[in-house]
């Protein structure tokens, strides 16, 4: 009873991120097993490159949603992003080579636009982060259902390769999204607009009267939603080869980014996370996904396991006791290199 | 706003004009806008459609909002209680489909299927609302997950096509109503079965339950500190709200027949209206009757592009700034009034709700009627 008791406690302590990691390799296993049961090999080349590919979109969407949840928002208008950018660049570029930058810069700051008028929206309005997005959604929405009645433009051969190609088995569209991962990780970690991230999103009230401006690393997290998002489009035009007003409802990015980033550990209510539990989470609806079209699961039995998956998993972690509060102190008693310099940063905007 | 300025000129007056500017006050108040945002858009719609004011074309749009109204006063209850059910929209769909696969032609089967029906939508909520007090999942992800398995094992089960047609008379009670009325010629079973549930919703949220769910709501862990049984409270809010969407669906299956798409979006809805009526996201502030104006709302601004010619697929682009500007207005609004009560303008989210309730600095007695507006709805000026 005392050893369950202490690897209770030992699992507790687990930081989400490593059960999230121990959670996938679960996953994996089971999935290897029943791939293998019906007489294929799941560490093929061709099924590791479909499960890659299938991260890299729900992955990009999944970052920027980090960043929105970590400060305690929410954004459900990242489907209808994903579809205005893929239509804008694969409108601009027109099937030429030379458009191509302009079309993808275009689709960028048209998507920045949309995370600043958000993020004024939540910070500067007061608007609940779920009713905000949710309203900006419908706008653009309305807009596409207007405007677009179907595919419309098409991309160049070339812009069409990074969709396409890459290097082994690792599709170039996973890399793309493993370097946003790891700026977005270096964003949270080592800048100081990331810990104002988390301090906003722990206690919005504390990190006002600590000195934060609390309305900018809430503003940042809807710009970079949304610029993830419109990645994302990018990616689906360069896949697709023309831009889509259906693209982003159709895959349910909104309610799926959300469920990733929960899966991968952040905390709902914003304060805490890790980017690399999220690439956890989408990692896990990969290869679930995968499984299942192996074994060419009836499609709407898949929603079923889908759903059964999100809640099982969050209810592991929720089984632990979480300390909403970032330990401010390293095992060796000195303040760990995450969040070293956040302390003399607060004092900085204090004197 | 118009009315302001109204409630200004009253202010000056004596104890009759007192009165009057409580009411003004209470109507520009978040609470209390959204039944003036609804009376100027039935004005609206009545000025380009003089034919809308019609008693029998009144009632034909109380009969096309019911569903969505009983929906958002399910919503409502759970929305108040802190936590959130974005599976009503699978409810609504899986009881049309359980009633057009079951009942099929033969009359007889309505009275068992309905109590199925009952049962299941009960079943969905405990289910819910377990695993969100028992696993403490975050009630968002619960209902996301429930949304996604219910509607997958629909489709799973029909084959994601539409199938059976219920009898007439199940059908009925979505269509038909008491006819020969005089003045309105007929009064729709759903006006009828919306107005009992508004009722009953109102008398329950005065009840010691309904109580504690807004207190639930507005702070969990006094509210746990004071002795109540908030899990028995939590998945009595999903029990409610299950069995609502299941009360949609049967008028559903009347009006709009059996589908996999009927009911499909309904949880943002009826989200949209409980937040456009005033309610807090997060739980803890909020009146039932808001709840239903802010679906008469939402109906009434379609009805009203409707006929002002609009497209429809600019239809969700307004809808859009509606709610955002509804919103941001009651934010603000509370913002600027309790500017000492800082606390409670952060709407936090997740499951807590907001953690100072009461701030002691109360300018006026007028207070206590905006701000709790459930706990003393009859000085609401509606």
């Amino acid at each position: 009873m005392s050893a369950a008791q202490t690897l209770r406690r030992t699992f507790r302590r687990f930081d989400a991120t490593i059960i999230v990691g121990v959670a996938l390799i679960g996953v994996i296993v089971v999935g290897a097993v029943l791939v293998a049961s019906v007489g294929r090999n799941f560490f093929s080349d061709g099924n590791i490159r479909d499960i890659l590919t299938g991260m890299s979109v729900l992955g990009l969407v999944a970052i920027g949603q980090t960043f929105v949840i970590l400060c305690g928002s929410l954004d459900l208008s990242v489907p209808y992003v994903v579809s205005l950018s893929s239509l804008i660049a694969a409108d601009l570029m027109a099937g030429s080579t030379a458009n191509i930058l302009p079309a993808v810069l275009a689709a960028l700051a048209v998507a920045a636009a949309i995370g600043l008028g958000n993020g004024l929206i939540v910070s500067k309005l007061k608007v609940h982060g779920f009713i905000a997005t949710l309203g900006t959604g419908l706008i653009i929405k309305g807009f596409l259902d207007t405007n677009y009645k179907g595919t419309s433009g098409s991309v160049p051969w070339e812009f069409q390769l990074i969709g396409a190609t890459g290097i082994g088995p690792v599709p170039l569209s996973t890399i793309l999204m493993l370097v946003i991962a790891v700026l977005a990780w270096l964003l949270l970690a080592r800048s100081r607009t990331g810990n104002h991230m988390f301090a906003v999103g722990g206690n919005l009230e504390v990190a006002r009267l600590s000195g934060i401006r609390t309305a900018r690393p809430l503003i940042a997290a809807h710009v970079l939603c949304a610029i993830t998002a419109a990645l994302a489009g990018l990616l689906l035009a360069s896949r697709l080869g023309v831009g889509s007003p259906t693209v982003g409802t159709q895959g349910g990015y909104d309610l799926l980014s959300i469920a990733a980033v929960v899966l991968g550990g952040t905390l709902l209510m914003g304060g805490r996370g890790s980017i690399w539990g999220t690439v956890g989470g989408v990692a896990i609806f990969a290869v679930v996904d995968n499984v299942m079209s192996v074994l060419q699961v009836n499609p709407f039995l898949k929603d079923v396991v889908r759903g059964i998956v999100i809640v099982a998993a969050v209810a592991i972690y929720t089984s632990r006791v979480v300390e909403r509060r970032r330990p401010r102190f390293g095992p060796d008693g000195r303040p760990p290199g995450v969040a070293a310099d956040a302390p003399d940063r607060a004092e900085e905007v204090r004197a | 706003m118009t009315a302001t300025t109204t409630e200004r000129t009253n202010a000056e007056q004596t104890s009759f004009g007192q009165r009057l500017a409580d009411f003004g006050r209470t109507l520009v108040s978040p609470r209390g806008a959204v039944f003036l945002l609804l009376a100027l858009l039935l004005i609206a719609i009545t000025v380009l459609n003089p034919n809308f004011a019609d008693p029998g074309q009144f009632i034909r749009f109380i009969q096309r909002t019911a569903p969505v109204a009983i929906v958002a006063i399910g919503q409502y209850f759970v929305i108040v209680g802190g936590e959130l059910d974005l599976s009503m929209g699978s409810v609504v769909t899986a009881q049309v489909v359980i009633a057009g696969n079951l009942i099929g032609d033969d009359a007889a089967n309505s009275l068992p299927v309905l109590g199925l029906m009952l049962v299941f939508g009960a079943l969905i909520g405990v289910v819910n609302g377990l695993v969100v007090t028992m696993l403490k999942v975050p009630s968002f992800i619960v209902t996301l997950g429930m949304m996604l398995a219910l509607l997958g094992g629909v489709l799973f089960w029909t084959g994601g096509a539409a199938t059976g047609n219920p009898a007439d008379e199940f059908r009925e009670i979505g269509r038909g109503g008491i006819r020969g009325v005089p003045v309105l010629d007929i009064i729709p079973w759903s006006v009828i079965i919306l107005a009992v549930a508004l009722t009953a919703a109102i008398w329950f949220g005065r009840r010691p339950f309904g109580r504690s769910i807004i207190a639930l709501g507005d702070n969990a862990t006094t509210a746990r500190y004071a002795g109540m049984r908030s899990s028995l409270v939590t998945i009595s809010t999903f029990v409610i709200s299950s069995l609502s969407a299941t009360v949609a669906g049967v008028l559903l299956v009347g009006y709009a027949g059996v589908h996999p798409s009927v009911g499909r979006g309904y949880e943002f809805i009826a989200i949209t209206a409980v937040v456009l009526g005033g309610v807090v996201l997060g739980g803890g502030r909020g009146w039932v009757v808001g709840a239903a104006a802010g679906a008469f709302a939402l109906e009434a601004l379609f009805t009203l592009l409707n006929f002002a010619g609009v497209p429809s697929t600019y239809r969700d682009a307004v809808q859009g700034v509606i709610i955002i500007a509804a919103v941001a207005y009651a934010a603000t609004s509370f913002g600027t009034r309790r500017r000492r009560g800082r606390s409670e303008t952060s709407l936090r989210q997740g499951g807590e709700g907001p953690t100072d309730p009461m701030p002691d600095a109360q300018p006026a007695p007028h207070i206590p009627s905006t701000q709790r507006a459930d706990t003393t709805p009859t000085k609401g000026g509606s």
